[in-house]
């Protein structure tokens, strides 16, 4: 095979990847506004992504807002602007790292339980069996997780920036020796909804690329053990560069001027 | 067998690739009769079967169920055909995250036949009808033996009446008694359900149990297709080699990929 072939080759699986999965994100897309829906699924995805998250969230929260004061206190300190602080903490958490951080671990939870769950189902015949009864593996299978992590995700990044702002508070006041009223006044002064409502479309958007990956990198896995393994990792880090890539491309939407 | 065949096969052409699977396959099962149809390891006994649920999309050729071509049809006329099958699959393929009775009862569930009290009296009736206890339904599949697991999945392909039942290797991996109750298990709920079945092994005793005909496929067409009762005295070569099971003999196992 001469280099040229190997480009194309190369090129041409590209875009029938992306292909395949546009073509899979949009029937799981209609198929999550058209009747029949399964609450009961709805709701156990959501408990399972929402709720059992948390622990993981808030302690990534916490450290990362932490982390962020004791940074920003050793290079502000070079330039008397240590009052900077409560503003750099509250927005950097809100606006980014609340979504990143909350994304990747969710992706690294959620994103693979889902790929090895539905590879599972693919390779022991449970999906093909879904379809001999009246069931419609994309409403009953996909659809639901992807209703669960759009609407999840965002209620998991308010409470990653509550946390996260608390434990720069915790920082701040008890080991650098802030005025506890006046790091929050700086935070409150300079939080603007915006910030925050950015952070929450950004943890929408992010939620629907970890169960789209899970889901499709599951649903399309192949031989056996081997395959399904494959489709975790394939889920898991396919989402983690998805929601890196559009991050920064929300933030172009929402922040350029 | 009246005129008009349950199921009725007709140049049926499937391939992968460059790799034909089906090539040009005739079959007709007659109303209420069980044909089985035999053959080695990666002959495309599957992929047939598959075509016929409507699981994977033939090449050409036509399948028609009463009568009605059923190749190419859209997804609701596809459920609608669906609703006339049960199928029981090679592994059971039972939900893991349900107990039992909600396997059993999936199908009726899904159509929204029965509620959820009707729902599980009626799991536990056709659970009766396999030989299993009530206190079996609360159970979760992977608490259950394989051939307890083969029997709720048979219970679960008949839960909802199905005019047409098929059995994917319905033996496989059974001990022989458990393998002959199972084979006697079949007879015994199509007889009640005056259900046709098409069956796909390669358990010659499993095949002249269930079968009132036996076809055998080779190399994606059927080489010949008789009485269950002849299959001895079949005078085929290929039927001879694989009833008796000998490695010599017009049939060449590729024993390399």
């Amino acid at each position: 095979m001469n280099p040229l072939q190997r480009i194309g080759r190369v090129v041409i699986s590209f875009l029938a990847a992306v292909g395949r999965l546009t073509m899979f994100m949009s029937s799981a897309l209609s198929h999550c506004v058209r009747p029949p829906f399964y609450p009961r699924i709805i709701v156990r995805q959501m408990v399972e992504i929402g709720y059992y998250s948390l622990p993981v969230v808030g302690l990534t929260g916490v450290f990362a807002g932490m982390v962020l004061a004791l940074q920003s206190y050793t290079g502000f300190a070079r330039f008397s602007a240590e009052g900077a602080i409560a503003n750099v903490v509250v927005l950097s958490i809100t606006r980014e790292l609340g979504p990143v951080l909350a994304g990747l671990m969710v992706a690294g939870r959620i994103g693979a339980s889902m790929a090895a769950e539905t590879g599972t189902m693919r390779v022991t015949e449970q999906i093909d069996a879904l379809t001999t009864l009246s069931t419609n593996p994309m409403k009953f299978l996909v659809a639901p997780r992807l209703i669960a992590g759009i609407t999840m995700m965002p209620l998991l990044v308010l409470v990653a920036d509550v946390i996260g702002v608390f434990g720069g508070y915790i920082v701040a006041v008890y080991k650098l020796g802030f005025n506890p009223s006046i790091y929050l006044q700086n935070t409150w002064n300079f939080v603007e909804l915006h910030d925050v409502l950015s952070g929450l479309v950004k943890a929408s958007v992010f939620g629907f690329i970890i169960t789209l990956m899970g889901c499709y990198h599951g649903y399309h896995s192949r031989g056996g053990a081997q395959g399904v393994g494959a489709a975790t990792t394939n889920a898991v880090v396919s989402a983690a560069i998805m929601i890196l890539c559009f991050d920064y491309i929300l933030t172009e939407i929402f922040f350029a001027k | 067998m009246t005129d008009q065949p349950k199921i009725r096969i007709r140049d049926l052409k499937k391939s992968f690739g460059p790799k034909v699977v089906l090539d040009g396959i005739d079959l007709d099962v007659g109303v209420g009769e069980s044909v089985v149809v035999i053959g080695g390891s990666g002959t495309g006994k599957s992929v047939l079967l598959k075509c016929v649920l409507g699981l994977l999309e033939p090449d050409s050729g036509t399948i028609e169920i009463d009568g009605e071509n059923v190749v190419g049809i859209s997804a609701s006329e596809r459920e609608r055909i669906g609703n006339k099958f049960g199928m029981l699959f090679q592994g059971g393929a039972l939900f893991d995250s349900l107990p039992v009775w909600e396997n059993v009862s999936f199908g009726l569930l899904a159509q929204k036949r029965v509620d959820r009290t009707e729902a599980k009296e009626l799991a536990i009736q056709k659970l009766a009808q396999v030989g299993m206890d009530a206190h079996v339904a609360e159970l979760h599949p992977a608490e259950l033996s394989g051939g307890m697991q083969k029997r709720v999945a048979l219970a679960r392909a008949i839960a909802s009446d199905p005019e047409i039942i098929f059995f994917d290797e319905p033996t496989t991996g059974l001990d022989p008694i458990m393998a002959d109750v199972i084979n006697d298990l079949i007879v015994k709920t199509t007889h009640e359900l005056g259900a046709t079945g098409l069956s796909i092994t390669h358990d010659m005793a499993s095949a002249r149990k269930i079968g009132n005909r036996i076809a055998m496929l080779y190399q994606g067409r059927i080489v010949w297709a008789g009485d269950a009762a002849s299959v001895n005295e079949s005078g085929n070569e290929f039927v001879d080699q694989f009833v008796h099971g000998r490695a010599d003999g017009p049939i060449k196992m590729a024993v390399r990929a």
